[in-house]
């Protein structure tokens, strides 16, 4: 293998970790805040690509007005979750807050499955994110350059919406001490409920991105790249947003780079990814960053 | 006795005789389809297909209506076994429309044997589906019959001298077709100097193609299906390969252009059949009847589909009887049986007839030549 070879592999391995870090996000925040995995994050990944898909294929709107549409619609469905499915069981055992999101997980695959079909459709991809541009040698897609970029200015809105705003430290607390933050007169609800305005509008963002690299759409697209941003969420030090985003880097390349040296080993790269997270489970269970930075955002 | 109990009562004995008649006057087919999963597309079209034909040949045989059985597969080996005893079992179907693609079909295979009911698949290519056994059939050829006109047509029509594959190993189908292309193409005194593969499901390929790319070779062979082969294609012309890509029958998916786009221009693949023009008077009827229906170009699945039907229709018929042992003998002498995608033959289980070779042009297969493999 030459270095161009090599650098265009990292290259891959920078891009498809990129987008698991953006997915990563979305489940550090809402575990951050509330101590639930979300698991239907996923599954609002998978309906902003539908949302965006149908807003340009049925209304024939824009690009950027339809993705902008496609975010605001599941930053409603992921209220709709909260409030239907996970507040009436605010104050149950957390496993069974757990068995239903990974039953509104299921309901929501299999209700697209039935409302838009299996067969995948083609994504479409304005030239901003599909145009190739070549750096040393290496082939780069738009999209793999965009991706970090819009984590980082999505990681600044966030940090700002966390420590600067009053609903951010409202949220704060609650991630704290629920009951106390009730009795200081806080609505808990209502903060809750952006919590996951907020999650779900970037599994939105991180959904159209993918769709944009990978423009095949279906109803089952959202699971392993779900499970693999968990796995990153999880090596990252779950709670913890910058660990989340150097988690999905390291996923991303360890991916890459076990096809790129291992061609043999191509069968076990999801298995691979899993065994990351079950290495992390065991040895360092707070993951990389869990223990350095205490604050949980 | 109350009215109601003796409405009860009429009831029962009402729905007990309905069963037994409906069982002496109608013929149970089972369909064993991919509905949903990664491959739904296959089995949706394959279901299309035998819809469509009933409506031409009409859906009765020995005077008796025929009727179909559908069990959803979901894409999958367990649940392909599992539709398939259910079918047997509960349903009672003389004889079984059998899944897309070969690692069900291979689940599915020894339980019809076992149970001595016959089982065709419109579609699964892999030898190992037939092989040893006497009641699975398909409507269509084999890998290594596919690939052999492949390499073929790569090494006489195109003129490669090396070639890469890229094959997904978690499909019987993908594993036989490259192994198959490779030990003929270097019989044929060409070279595949790099093996790739990749799993279903997987939507990024860039680790694999920056490999084969690496590597340079004049042609890039891909026996997958349609999901995987579109982004293979947009992945690996992003990544700057410019030789030609070649495909197999999993290429034939409305899915390949709207995910594929103008990354799939100039792909070559093998098919059983191009659908521009019948072979035949039933191959006309059946293309004229779905344009008309579903407003575009019929496809290969749906025409397999249609064939299958076709083949078991015609042996009940020749069998004179629902006797699963005797449709089974019917099907094994089927001979020159004109059917939607032209003459068939049936030997030894599989189905014999030449290899259409196509070419995306424009956002649509064009008929390059037909190749029998010499």
């Amino acid at each position: 293998m030459n270095w161009v070879t090599f650098f265009q592999q990292l290259m891959n391995g920078v891009s498809v970790g990129s987008l698991y870090a953006l997915l990563a996000i979305g489940y550090t925040l809402v575990y951050g805040i509330l101590g639930l995995i979300n698991f239907a994050h996923s599954d609002v990944f998978m309906l902003g690509t539908y949302f965006a898909f149908f807003m340009m294929a049925i209304f024939l709107l824009p690009w950027w007005l339809s993705v902008l549409i496609g975010v605001a619609l599941c930053a409603v469905v992921g209220m709709s979750i909260e409030r239907v499915a996970y507040r009436p069981l605010r104050n149950a055992p957390r496993i069974s807050a757990l068995i239903t999101a990974v039953g509104v997980s299921f309901f929501i695959e299999n209700l697209g499955l039935v409302t838009v079909g299996a067969r995948p459709k083609g994504f479409p991809r304005p030239d901003l994110m599909k145009n190739v541009y070549i750096l040393l040698g290496a082939r780069i897609q738009g999209v793999t350059f965009w991706v970090p970029v819009i984590s980082i200015l999505i990681l600044f809105v966030l940090f700002y919406i966390v420590y600067r705003t009053k609903i951010g430290i409202a949220m704060r607390a609650v991630s704290r001490d629920m009951e106390t933050t009730r009795l200081m007169g806080v609505d808990v609800d209502r903060i809750i409920l952006y919590t996951f305005a907020l999650g779900s509008a970037l599994a939105g963002i991180g959904g159209v991105l993918w769709a944009c690299k990978y423009p095949q759409i279906n109803p089952l697209m959202g699971i392993f790249p779900g499970w693999k941003a968990f796995t990153a969420a999880v090596v990252g030090g779950i709670g913890n947003v910058v660990g989340a985003m150097l988690g999905g880097f390291i996923i991303g390349l360890a991916e890459i780079l076990i096809v790129a040296f291992f061609p043999g080993l191509t069968g076990y790269r999801d298995a691979f990814v899993f065994t990351i997270l079950i290495v992390f489970l065991l040895v360092r269970p707070g993951g990389l960053m869990g223990e350095a930075v205490r604050e949980k955002v | 006795m109350s009215v109601r109990k003796l409405f009860v009562v009429v009831l029962c004995v009402g729905l007990l005789l309905g069963g037994v008649v409906s069982a002496q006057e109608t013929i149970r087919i089972g369909a064993n389809l991919e509905m949903t999963g990664a491959v739904a597309a296959y089995g949706q079209m394959i279901w299309e297909g035998v819809n469509l034909i009933r409506e031409i040949v009409g859906d009765t045989v020995l005077g008796k209506k025929v009727e179909l059985v559908l069990v959803d597969n979901k894409s999958d080996k367990v649940e392909a076994a599992n539709a398939t005893t259910r079918l047997i079992d509960k349903e009672n179907v003389v004889a079984i429309i059998g899944p897309a693609i070969s690692g069900s079909m291979l689940a599915a295979g020894p339980i019809c044997e076992e149970k001595q009911i016959p089982i065709i698949s419109a579609t699964a290519t892999n030898p190992l589906v037939t092989q040893g056994k006497k009641f699975v059939f398909r409507a269509c050829f084999l890998d290594p019959y596919q690939a052999a006109a492949a390499a073929q047509f790569a090494r006489e029509d195109l003129k490669a001298e090396t070639a890469a594959v890229l094959s997904d190993i978690a499909q019987d189908y993908c594993v036989a077709l490259g192994n198959f292309f490779k030990e003929e193409f270097e019989k044929r005194g060409g070279k595949v100097i790099v093996e790739q593969h990749c799993k279903t499901g997987d939507q990024d390929f860039s680790a694999q193609l920056t490999t084969i790319i690496n590597a340079n070779p004049d042609l890039l062979y891909v026996p997958n299906y349609y999901t995987e082969i579109a982004l293979i294609c947009r992945q690996a012309r992003d990544l700057g390969y410019e030789g030609i890509i070649l495909s197999a029958d999993g290429a034939d998916a409305p899915e390949l252009f709207s995910v594929g786009g103008d990354a799939v221009e100039g792909l070559y693949h093998t098919a059983i059949w191009d659908a521009t023009k019948g072979l035949n008077d039933i191959g006309q009827k059946y293309i004229d009847l779905y344009k008309e229906r579903f407003g575009k170009d019929p496809n290969m699945f749906g025409a397999l589909g249609a064939d299958a039907y076709l083949i078991l229709i015609h042996a009940i018929e020749r069998a004179g009887s629902t006797d699963p042992v005797k449709i089974r003998e019917a099907i094994e002498d089927t001979e020159n049986l004109d059917v939607v995608t032209g003459k068939v033959t049936i030997e030894n289980g599989d189905a014999l007839k030449p290899v259409v070779v196509r070419k995306v042009e424009g956002g649509k297969f064009v008929f390059v030549k037909t190749v029998t493999v010499e």
